[in-house]
């Protein structure tokens, strides 16, 4: 019961015959080998799966594969340009944002749309909008940090 | 003691050989320079758990270094990186020691096959007790290269100096070696009785000096692999059926349901029945379908009664510390105290579950697991499966976070025996469900403090109980006449005490055992009228411990005051791993709602030597944010072997909204030897915070979590 689905992933037209009740996740996972999307409850709820849509943070977790066609899907691979990451990486990576780095992609992803829509985040404003990605090794600070490091960056650079 | 005697005298007569032969390694690896050396002291190996300890270690050596014909060089160790830092730390030393770019440093960590066996990745040991004897060895090493630059340069060894790789002579710089061409075409074995300390911690160039973590990059751009990220040709995903509770003993199966749908095989194989598709979602769907029936043989205990079982179980008594007189202690007391305090099971609750990759190929089996013991699970596999050591090679790739909980390995025995029954690779993920069902959690337990104090705030004596917790950070710490600590742990062939499994959790049960002894001290200061501090201060002799008081005293811009206060600061130490550490923490209670939020902690700590001080900071950091979790919000809920908490929506763990603001120092101590740095400071925060809403409100807590009504029930209580 495969079905041809066609969308865009990571700034690439894709097309793909799959079953169209698979969920996003394993499809980005399995079939596609983009493993950096990580399975962390498969309910939605720690935000290690997160991938943007139309560059909104969505659980791929609890995404029928169906859903994207015809929509932009970016993963934690399609952030890095012409081998430079994106300035949220950057600064995860100068502030030792991270430990495990298991919900690291969810992290960075939810900032990158985060900053996309307020590019001057207050501090409170950061933490309210990463509060629903888990984060077991407590990377907290560091990942409040590395985000109004972000913002400054994006701003100054672009 | 006598136990330990039998365990010693029975390991001796063990020769076994871990894993895979020491020429195999040499064979495996090519040419280059070997130099073999063992880290573990036959006490730390006592330490461990009994399954462990089957395994002796062998006599010879559990680590190399290997120094290759291109100059590269690689420690190969049995331990893990979790998320800890030790593939960053472990590496910075060797560079020191060997005088060679950080960069050509690699660390081969946890392959059963290439690395030397190692008992596992825990209890804050990676960077004291392997760090010193690795440095050790590439001191060895680098004095065997120095012997054979002397020889090819026909320079004396004391006129070389060695830059970067590239041996020199002092007087003459054009006469130059490197590494990589020493080692070229030789194939040389050396043999080291560790006698660590070697060089000079004022020469070091890269220990005591902050370094960025070497996994950054994989790890934010999606490309470092965990064991779940791995795919092997033909991969199918497997799903168990799993019983509601523990002790449930099926009783008839239906799997029609589930061989129904397409492309999803069912595999039985006496107790283990799963489903298996190379779709994930197929198998998920499958496993649903499958109806059992089970006979429930529940155990009489909940979440709420398990401290009245566990007073009441019959266990084992032990006194593990006793000096003075008791008695005389309560004859010289002006005041005596006596409190209870409890302590839920709590999750380990890491974001990547158990996830286990199993092969059989040509007689043999490849697992990749998440695990923090490599060589366990390879012995477990070698039981259960009935195979030889040889034949069965664990590796583990990046781990999703450990905190002690992978420290077990089920998922890679079950994963190995589904490989074997359908000859196909299996990719086992662990559901959240099934984490938390099989979680082996922080135990619960009980406390019971009896202490007193003279007229002028002196502790008169100290008769401390703790049952199931065991005594890591029961010390009385301070300077007490008469004490005694009594110890009562599981009698299992008379009682079975958890109705489901236990083991390590971060700095295991020294929260819990910190948790009761800073609350006790704080009552006590209190009814002396003597500011917590100042309390600690006169009761102590522990210089460590009385530096990291006033140290982060000082950071945190203490003043001193009577408790209660209204204003909210609470202080509590102790010491784990062998570090000390000394945490206030600023509160403020929502007295209508009972809610606690932590504004603010200061921690300072005495670790000796720090290796990395930006991986030991991000430790405190990580310490301090991770213990938010079981002092306010965390704990397993459940009514006999049913885990009713299975998942993130009840079981809460720490967010970045509850984050402090947090301020560590680490007192410089670097001609000391480095201690543990990844447990520490998780252990005084619950303490710290009780005796903080203690001070805002008159409140006393005497369990955590302090949850917000247990904090509003404090409050009735004034």
């Amino acid at each position: 019961m495969e079905e041809p689905i066609s969308f865009t992933l990571n700034g690439r037209k894709t097309e793909l015959r799959t079953d169209p009740n698979q969920t996003l996740i394993w499809v980005l996972r399995n079939q596609l080998g983009l493993t950096g999307t990580k399975w962390g409850c498969g309910t939605g709820f720690c935000g290690a799966c997160t991938v943007l849509i139309n560059f909104e943070p969505v659980r791929s977790c609890q995404v029928p594969v169906s859903d994207i066609a015809g929509k932009t899907v970016i993963t934690i691979e399609g952030l890095e340009k012409k081998g430079k990451l994106h300035p949220v990486q950057q600064a995860f990576v100068d502030h030792d944002a991270l430990q495990c780095g298991f919900c690291t992609p969810g992290m960075i992803l939810t900032a990158v749309a985060l900053l996309k829509k307020n590019p001057s985040p207050t501090r409170m404003e950061i933490i309210e909008g990463l509060d629903e990605n888990l984060c077991r090794c407590t990377a907290h600070v560091r990942i409040v940090e590395a985000v109004i490091d972000a913002a400054n960056e994006m701003k100054g650079g672009k | 003691m006598k136990k330990r005697e039998e365990k010693t005298t029975r390991q001796s007569g063990t020769t076994t050989v871990s894993g895979m032969k020491r020429r195999s390694f040499v064979k495996l690896l090519g040419g280059g320079i070997f130099i073999f050396f063992q880290p573990w002291n036959v006490l730390d190996l006592l330490a461990l758990p009994q399954q462990q300890q089957r395994r002796s270690l062998t006599r010879d050596y559990n680590a190399f270094l290997h120094i290759a014909e291109d100059g590269t060089i690689s420690c190969y160790t049995g331990k893990i990186e979790m998320g800890q830092g030790i593939i960053t730390s472990l590496a910075m030393m060797m560079a020191d020691e060997l005088n060679v770019p950080f960069e050509k440093v690699k660390m081969v960590m946890g392959d059963t096959e290439l690395c030397p066996y190692d008992a596992g990745t825990w209890g804050s040991q990676s960077t004291q007790t392997f760090g010193p004897a690795m440095r050790a060895a590439a001191a060895e090493a680098k004095a065997v290269l120095l012997d054979m630059a002397s020889s090819q340069l026909g320079v004396p060894v004391s006129r070389l100096e060695v830059k970067d790789g590239i041996v020199a002579d002092s007087s003459d710089p054009k006469k130059s070696v490197s590494y990589a061409s020493l080692a070229k075409g030789k194939k040389l074995e050396k043999y080291l009785d560790v006698k660590p300390g070697s060089e000079e911690y004022t020469k070091f160039t890269n220990v005591g000096k902050p370094y960025k973590r070497v996994d950054s990059i994989e790890k934010v751009t999606g490309r470092a692999k965990y064991t779940g990220d791995l795919k092997i040709p033909g991969m199918v995903f497997a799903r168990i059926l799993r019983p509601p509770s523990h002790g449930a003993k099926m009783k008839s199966v239906d799997v029609s349901g589930a061989e129904k749908i397409s492309g999803v095989q069912v595999v039985r194989d006496g107790d283990l029945i799963a489903v298996i598709s190379e779709n994930k979602d197929k198998a998920d769907e499958a496993i649903v379908k499958i109806k059992a029936e089970y006979d429930f043989i529940e155990m009489a205990v909940n979440d709420k009664t398990v401290f009245d079982w566990m007073v009441k179980a019959e266990s084992r008594s032990n006194v593990a510390r006793e000096g003075g007189d008791l008695e005389a202690g309560k004859k010289q007391s002006d005041r005596i105290f006596e409190s209870e305090y409890h302590d839920p099971y709590v999750a380990h609750a890491a974001i990547e579950t158990h996830t286990a990759l199993a092969q059989m190929e040509n007689g043999k089996m490849n697992i990749w697991a998440s695990t923090q013991s490599p060589f366990g699970l390879q012995d477990a596999i070698v039981n259960e499966l009935k195979m030889t050591r040889e034949t069965v090679r664990v590796r583990t790739p990046f781990l999703g976070g450990g905190f002690g909980g992978k420290a077990a390995y089920q998922q890679g025995v079950e994963a190995a025996r589904l490989a074997k029954l359908t000859g196909k690779p299996v990719m086992l993920v662990w559901t959240r469900d099934e984490e938390f069902f099989y979680d082996t959690f922080h135990t619960a337990n009980v406390i019971r403090v009896n202490s007193g104090i003279d007229k002028l705030g002196m502790i008169t004596f100290w008769d401390y109980h703790v049952w199931f917790a065991g005594t890591r950070g029961s010390e009385t710490i301070y300077d007490v006449p008469n004490f005694r600590t009594t110890s009562y742990s599981e009698n299992r062939s008379a009682f079975q005490v958890h109705p489901f499994g236990t083991g390590p959790w971060r700095a295991p049960n020294n929260n819990s055992n910190t948790f009761a002894r800073e609350v006790q001290i704080d009552i006590m200061a209190s009814a002396a009228g003597i500011d917590p501090l100042d309390f600690r201060l006169k009761n102590l002799k522990d210089e460590k411990m009385i530096a990291c008081l006033k140290s982060v005293a000082d950071k945190f811009g203490y003043k001193p005051a009577r408790t209660p206060g209204n204003r909210g600061i609470g202080i509590a130490c102790g010491h784990d791993a062998g570090t000390w550490v000394a945490e206030i923490a600023e509160v403020k209670v929502d007295t209508s709602t009972g809610k606690v939020q932590v504004v603010r902690i200061a921690a300072s700590q005495d670790m000796g030597q720090c290796v990395n001080p930006e991986g030991a900071l991000i430790q405190m950091e990580g310490c301090i944010s991770m213990a938010l979790g079981y002092t306010l919000s965390e704990e397993v809920h459940f009514e006999g072997g049913n885990i009713l908490d299975r998942g993130f929506d009840t079981y809460q763990i720490p967010k970045l909204s509850w984050l402090p603001r947090i301020d560590c120092v680490i007192l410089d101590r670097m001609d000391k030897p480095p201690k543990g740095g990844g447990e520490p400071a998780i252990i005084a925060v619950g303490a710290a915070v009780a005796n903080a809403i203690y001070d805002a409100t008159g409140a006393r807590l005497y369990r955590t979590p302090m949850t917000p009504e247990r904090v509003l029930e404090a409050i009735k209580k004034i």
